[in-house]
This record gives C-alpha cells, sequence and structure tokens, in this order.
C-alpha cells in the first residue's frame, strides 16, 4: 500500500515540469494518446459506486445488472465518441458548459456550471464518506492504530484527511495530466486487485455452471422475464428499461458529464478523442466479470461460511441470519438489525465485495486488493475533483469574476480551486455522516437536474433551429418535470417521502428503479418537447454562428489515421457487435 | 509530454509483483487454506512482475521514439545552413 502512494505522488512532482499554462494544467495540454485518455475515461467512473455498488447489485439482482453495461454504457459511450466528439473537441470549448455558451446562451452555462459544480463537491465528498466509512468498518487500521496508543475513533477523520492529502497533492502538482495518470494506474490496480478473486470466486463454487445450479435462473439471466416487471430481479419492463437506462441515463451521464467528457477532451487529436470513449468500451464491456461476479458469488456461498475472524458478520447471528457472505443490514443508531414490511431482514449488501476479498485473499494479495478498493475511491474523488477546477475556473470564475486576467492567474485560480473543493468535499463527507437524510436528497435534486440535459445536447447539435432560450426553458421544464413525476409517484414497499410520493400518490412502480427510470424518461420528453416548441417561436439563431457547434453546419471530420482497424467508425462497429453477443450469451 | 506513463506503471507493478511472489513462495502452506490451497501470492506475483516487464520495455521504446521524432522536429525546423 505504501508503494502504490509513492507513486502516486512521484507522478505529480514528475509532472510538475511540463505544468506551464493553464491549458496544461486543466486539459493536459490536449497532448495525450488515446489509450491513455480511454482507459482514464472508464476509471474516472470507476470510483467507490462503480466497485462497490455493481458488486452490490450483483448480490442483489444477479447477472441482470450487466445491463447497465450492456444496455447502458456501452451504447452511450460508441454515441458520445462518434457522433458527439466532433463537437466537443473541434468547437475548442475548454469544458461542456463552455459548448453550452458557444451554442446556446449565457444562462444555459451558467445554470450547468453551477449545478454541475455543486454536484461534483458533493459526489467526491460522498465517495470520501463511504470510503472512511468502509475501512471503519473492516478494521483495517485497527491494529497499527492500537499500537500507536490512539482511539480507534480518529480512524474515520485519518482516513477522510490522508485521503484528502493524496488527491490534493497529486492534483495540485499535475493537474488533469496527473489525474489522468494516476486514473490509468489506478485501472490496473483495480483488474490486478480483482482478477483472482473472480478466479478464486468461480473455482470454488464450480464455475458458471456451478453458480447457475446453485441460484438458479433467475440470478444467472439478464433479458428472461424482462418482459413483465413482475417477472425479474429488477422489477423493470424491458421499455423502461431500454429508455430509462439506455437512452435516457446512460446517454445523460455518459455524453454530456464534463467529468467523463473532460478525459477525451485531453487527448491529442480529433481522432484520439473520437476513439477515447470507444477504447473505453472494450474494457467497460468485460466488466462485470469483474465486479459483477463477485457480488454473485458472495450470495451462492453457504452462509456462515465465514472462517476468518475479521470478516464482517452480523452482529448477534445467533438471531438473525444473513446470506452467503452478506451480513444483515445493522441500524446505524441502535445496532440492531433491519427489517422490511414483510419481516424479512434487509441485507448490506454493500459489504459483498469487501467480504469476498476477506474471506479468499490471503495476507499479501489481500494488501494488493485493499489498494485496489482505496484506488477506486480515490479515482472517483480526483476525478470530480480536476472537473470541479476546471469548470469553476472556466465557467464561473473567468467570465463572472474576473475577466481578462492573465494565463497565469487562472492557473493559479486553478490550483486554489483544487485546494478550496477538496475543503469543501470534506466538509460534504462530515454532511454526509451527520445527515443522512440531507445527503439523499440532494442527491434527488441532482437526478432531476441531470435527466434532461441530454435532451438539450441533442437538439443543440444536430437542430440548428433550437435557441438558447428554449434549451434554457427546456432544462428547467425538464427539472420540474422529473420533481413533479417523483412527487406523483410511489414505488411498491415504500411510505411517501424522500422515496417519492410527496405530492399524492397517482401510480405505483414495482419496483424503485422502476421509478426512477420513469423519472428519467418524463423528464427528457419534458424537456425535449418544450425545447422544441419554445424554440419554434423564438428568434433562430445566426448559422455563421453555429458552425463547428451543430451538425449540419460542421463539415465531416477528417480520418487522420491510415491504419483502417484505428478508425472510430469501424471500433465503433466492433464494439456493438461484441455488446450484442455478450447480451445473446447471458439472456 | 516527457512522462511516459507506461513507465511507472511498469515500475509499480515490477515491484509489487516481486514482493509478492517473494513472500509468496517462502510464506506458510498454511496461509492459503482460505485461497482453496493454491499459492495465489506466488502465481499472481509472477503475472504481476510479467505485466510490469511489457509495460516497462513498451514505455522505454515509446519513449526513445518520441525523443528520437523529437530530436528529428528540431533538425527540420532549424534553417538551412549556408
Amino acid at each position: 500500500m505504501g508503494i502504490y502512494f509513492v507513486f502516486v505522488l512521484g507522478i505529480g512532482f514528475a509532472l510538475k515540469r511540463y505544468m506551464h499554462t493553464s491549458t496544461d494544467f486543466f486539459l493536459a495540454g490536449r497532448s495525450l494518446p488515446a489509450w491513455v485518455c480511454g482507459l482514464a475515461f472508464l476509471s474516472a467512473n470507476l470510483g467507490a459506486q462503480e466497485v462497490i455498488g455493481m458488486g452490490a447489485s450483483g448480490a442483489k439482482y444477479g447477472i441482470a445488472t450487466s445491463h447497465f453495461y450492456w444496455i447502458g454504457a456501452i451504447p452511450a459511450m460508441v454515441f458520445v465518441g462518434i457522433f458527439m466528439m466532433p463537437f466537443y473537441y473541434g468547437s475548442r470549448a475548454r469544458s461542456v458548459p463552455e459548448y453550452l455558451r458557444l451554442r446556446f446562451d449565457e444562462k444555459t452555462r451558467a445554470f450547468n456550471a453551477v449545478t454541475f459544480a455543486t454536484m461534483t463537491i458533493f459526489s467526491s465528498g460522498i465517495s470520501m464518506y463511504a470510503m472512511a466509512e468502509l475501512m471503519q468498518t473492516l478494521h483495517i487500521f485497527d491494529v497499527p492504530f492500537a499500537k500507536l496508543g490512539i482511539d480507534k475513533a480518529w480512524i474515520f477523520h485519518f482516513n477522510i484527511f490522508a485521503s484528502a492529502i493524496v488527491v490534493l497533492a497529486y492534483i495540485y502538482l499535475g493537474g488533469l495530466t496527473s489525474a489522468i495518470y494516476n486514473e490509468v494506474l489506478q485501472f490496473f490496480l483495480i483488474v490486478a486487485g480483482f482478477l483472482p478473486l473472480v478466479w478464486l470466486g468461480l473455482k470454488s463454487v464450480g464455475g458458471w455452471d456451478g453458480l447457475k445450479a446453485k441460484l438458479g435462473p433467475g440470478y444467472t439471466h439478464s433479458w428472461v422475464g424482462m418482459s413483465n416487471a413482475h417477472t425479474n430481479r429488477l422489477g423493470v419492463e424491458w421499455f423502461g428499461l431500454v429508455m430509462g437506462l439506455g437512452f435516457v441515463l446512460s446517454f445523460g451521464y455518459w455524453c454530456t458529464d464534463f467529468l467523463v467528457v473532460q478525459r477525451a477532451m485531453a487527448a491529442d487529436s480529433m481522432t484520439s478523442a473520437r476513439r477515447t470513449p470507444l477504447i473505453a468500451a472494450v474494457p467497460k464491456m468485460l466488466f462485470p466479470f469483474l465486479v459483477i461476479l463477485p457480488g454473485l458469488i458472495a450470495v451462492a456461498l453457504p452462509t456462515q461460511l465465514a472462517t476468518r475472524p475479521g470478516i464482517v458478520q452480523t452482529a448477534g447471528a445467533h438471531t438473525v441470519q444473513g446470506k452467503g457472505l452478506i451480513p444483515v443490514k445493522l441500524n446505524p443508531d441502535t445496532g440492531k438489525p433491519e427489517f422490511d414490511k414483510n419481516g424479512k431482514p434487509e441485507l448490506n449488501y454493500d459489504l459483498a465485495v469487501p467480504n469476498m476479498l476477506l474471506h479468499y485473499y490471503p495476507t499479501g494479495l489481500l494488501g494488493l486488493g485493499l489498494t485496489a478498493l482505496l484506488a477506486s475511491f480515490m479515482s472517483g474523488m480526483a476525478g470530480n475533483v480536476t472537473a470541479f477546477n476546471t469548470v469553476w475556473t472556466y465557467d464561473i470564475y473567468q467570465p463572472y469574476i474576473r475577466p481578462n486576467a492573465s494565463d497565469q492567474h487562472y492557473l493559479l485560480i486553478g490550483r486554489m480551486a483544487t485546494i478550496f473543493g477538496i475543503l469543501l468535499s470534506i466538509a460534504a463527507a462530515y454532511a454526509a455522516s451527520r445527515f443522512n437524510n440531507i445527503m439523499d436528497m440532494l442527491q434527488l435534486v441532482f437526478a432531476f437536474v441531470n435527466a434532461p440535459l441530454f435532451a438539450t445536447f441533442l437538439l443543440g447539435m444536430f437542430w440548428k433551429r433550437t435557441t438558447g432560450h428554449a434549451a434554457f426553458t427546456g432544462l428547467i421544464a425538464g427539472t420540474l418535470g422529473a420533481a413533479v413525476h417523483h412527487g406523483l409517484t410511489l414505488s411498491v414497499n415504500a411510505s411517501a417521502g424522500i422515496k417519492g410520493g410527496w405530492i399524492a400518490v397517482v401510480h405505483r412502480y414495482p419496483s424503485q428503479m422502476a421509478q426512477n427510470f420513469w423519472t428519467a424518461i418524463f423528464a427528457w420528453t419534458t424537456c425535449f418537447v418544450v425545447t422544441i416548441l419554445v424554440s419554434l417561436v423564438t428568434r433562430a439563431p445566426d448559422e455563421e454562428k453555429l458552425v463547428g457547434l451543430v451538425h449540419s453546419l460542421t463539415p465531416r471530420p477528417k480520418e487522420t489515421v491510415a491504419r483502417w482497424y484505428q478508425r472510430p467508425a469501424v471500433l465503433a462497429v466492433a464494439v456493438l457487435t461484441a455488446t450484442v453477443i455478450l447480451n445473446i450469451i447471458f439472456r | 509530454m516527457g512522462l511516459d506513463i507506461r513507465v511507472p506503471i511498469g515500475m509499480l507493478f515490477s515491484v509489487l509483483g516481486i514482493l509478492l511472489t517473494i513472500f509468496g513462495w517462502l510464506s506458510n502452506r498454511s496461509l492459503y487454506a482460505r485461497s482453496l490451497g493454491i499459492d495465489i501470492n506466488f502465481i499472481w506475483g509472477l503475472a504481476l512482475v510479467a505485466f510490469g516487464v511489457i509495460m516497462l520495455m513498451l514505455g522505454r521504446r515509446g519513449m526513445a521514439r518520441a525523443h528520437s521524432a523529437k530530436q528529428a522536429a528540431a533538425k527540420a525546423s532549424r534553417p538551412p545552413e549556408i
């Protein structure tokens, strides 16, 4: 673990020499090769949410979790690479909000910049909090702390500040390049740390066939039963899945979130920028095997097999048992197991992956596994912080607070924003530990703001008639649409409140996931329709100003690589074909 | 960019791999009851070393190529001598 941190900081120092202008700092000088950007593109999203969350969903929903990859992420990544990157990279905008200003107007940009910046801070804070809490639950630092004679209560604070300092140091020194290089390093570490887990796990349950035999078809098929929401584990029917997850949510995230798009903007040429998401799609396609399978294996193992004292078990396991390696969820205040409406104990699925590590890894490899886990948390945090400092400097500070300053000044502000951003994240992390409900609510609000975004970009890029006023009203209307839909519906087992139905309950969805997907579909449709209607009644934008920003007014990008297998279109077809095959195999 | 990312990746994985291999080789077999009796430290250590070395080789080649390309560019941009 120590060695890893030495390398992380070493890269920061080695890159400091190259940071001369703000472009170097915020956009990595637009000089990175496609494969580096591609892996960073993937890794920036590979935060805690991915490794822990997907393992947890694997344990909860089974292989159907792969829809998040094979229906969700991959098509969206192909779309952003082939169709949208020419405008992002070609317009020379330095950020996604800046593209919105070039295409539409100031208010649309300001709205996007402010909501996005706030969101990154909270995401990185939540990531930090989740890591500190996990480290505490797993009792990793208990022994060294006991030796030093420090009280256990400090472990939480130590984790928060240690991770903050490491991330701060390498971003402060090397900017985006450093963040990207570290993300590539983290990508390999995560693969190296989790691959043996999948191998050992599969071996112990008797391979994929053994897993199938133990868990039954509900867990090991992703499409069977999708025709009706009540016959599959996700509780969603195929239309909601494909439209909500596959179209609105995934395209909204991968195509408009500056956190990931920034990685592609750092590429050294248009072709590289377009290849970035396509290259990222290849490992992304295989990730379900790395992150979802451990979750599945964790439920398949016999309950109370836990051989190791360190493994997290349900306290008072005599009365309530978990399932496989997954313990029962405990109420954080009372320490007692929690039950759902039907009296069944709720399981703490988030511990699926960490418990698998503790169960299978001997001393030695366990260090690598835990480092990989830490790396996943930090890459998520660093991604948010670099996106924050860029948006803050280019889209909030430069236009509204102090325009026309020297480039050196903006470089300095970028570094300050890094410190500032991390301090705010720490504050957010503590807020998360204190006021869980407020954090849930904020995440809900962000979900409302994000859902309609893709409609705005789609219209902006492919319909030249779309106007600035229309984009702005469309976004606001879409956000409100999401909020109203959420306020009027509820999932079956939930009670009105934060989970929806706070206006009145008009409709009940079979699961919370179905509700989320449909909220997104409503938001998107509202935004799409309102933007078109308002565009038609407002004055059309000047066509000359839109060259390079809208599809029909932009010359098609020239292919700069001669070799056929490096062309974005060829890559895209290959990626999509492979995805279809995977869907068929695991139907 | 003067630093090829493959070099630090190669170094990190080589170091980690070597440590893991040595540990796996020297450690007591009873440690591996949990990993199905497989000395996973040793095996995975070797795999990491192999990966690290390949990365190092690719990285050095990449840096050498970037270096010579830079020199060629510098030569081309120099005004012709009289």
